[in-house]
């Protein structure tokens, strides 16, 4: 393990009470990542981030897999689906005239 | 008050991200196609409900899900619940850091390019009802909680609840997938 790691466990001592801690950071990194932190949250989670080798590494790593996630997860729509939709719409639209 | 006229052009450019959300819920194209399909109908019907300017994309999720639960849940063929008790967070992170503690940045790189669109639909697929659709929506099509919330109708911490316990549940899937090719170990390689 890497020395930064231990960081995940403790607070560092270099920062104040006010910054956030890597357990705290990580707990409260899906609803960052979300964009569902208040302001003030945010702002502490990114600074925490910003010095936190080990806490950034698996932001970068959840927001990747986040992306991959939704890269993967496309289909092509069938023509004759599109087509289907077309007519039942407009026959409805001729129904209601 | 929106004019039915104008459904065409402002609705169906949705229709990619609906029937690709249609086939993780069904996970059937034929049922998909179905659901889409009455989807587009229901939000023709409805649309002079819908005022226009607010978020027709929530709008047209609110009606597929409802739909979906609806019409093409009745046979459940899983229990409502993800069981990810053993699942902590970063659960497929930890996984994919070699054990001897060397720079592990292509492990997890190389891991995560190769998953295939086959494992990650597998993957959300595998989720119970609930949670595949709170994945889905947050994960895939990117809507906030609060929208979530409105388009499944449940209160905002059960979203919440739903996400967390979904994602968790879908790294383990994905991480079967990946310790399958022996891209990674079944035991955690980073300290928490």
């Amino acid at each position: 393990m890497s020395e930064g790691h231990d960081r995940m466990d403790s607070h560092d001592p270099l920062f104040g009470a006010a910054q956030v801690d890597c357990g705290s950071a990580i707990h409260q990194l899906y609803h960052y990542l979300d964009g569902e932190l208040t302001d003030e949250r945010r702002t502490q989670i990114a600074d925490h981030l910003d010095y936190c080798g080990p806490c950034a590494g698996a932001a970068g790593f959840e927001t990747e897999l986040r992306r991959v996630i939704a890269d993967r997860c496309k289909d092509h729509v069938p023509d004759s689906l599109r087509q289907k939709i077309a007519d039942l719409i407009e026959a409805e639209r001729v129904g209601d005239a | 008050m929106a004019d039915q006229a104008r459904f065409t052009e402002l609705a169906m450019e949705h229709m990619p991200a609906l029937y690709s959300a249609a086939l993780r819920m069904t996970r059937n194209p034929s049922d998909a196609e179905d659901l889409v399909q009455e989807t587009y109908l229901r939000a023709y019907r409805g649309f002079g409900g819908f005022t226009e300017g607010t978020n027709l994309r929530a709008w047209l999720y609110r009606i597929l899900t409802n739909t979906y639960i609806n019409s093409y849940r009745a046979a459940k063929r899983r229990p409502e619940v993800a069981d990810v008790e053993d699942v902590e967070d970063l659960y497929l992170y930890k996984r994919l850091s070699p054990a001897n503690g060397a720079s592990s940045r292509s492990a997890e790189e190389e891991a995560l390019a190769s998953f295939t669109d086959d494992e990650v639909k597998s993957a959300i697929e595998s989720l119970p009802d609930a949670f595949r659709i709170a994945v889905l929506l947050a994960d895939v099509e990117g809507f906030s909680y609060k929208e979530i919330a409105e388009i499944t109708d449940v209160p905002i911490g059960t979203v919440m609840s739903r996400i967390h316990r979904g994602r968790r549940a879908l790294q383990k899937a994905l991480h079967d997938f990946a310790e399958s090719r022996g891209l990674v170990s079944s035991a955690p390689g980073r300290s928490e």
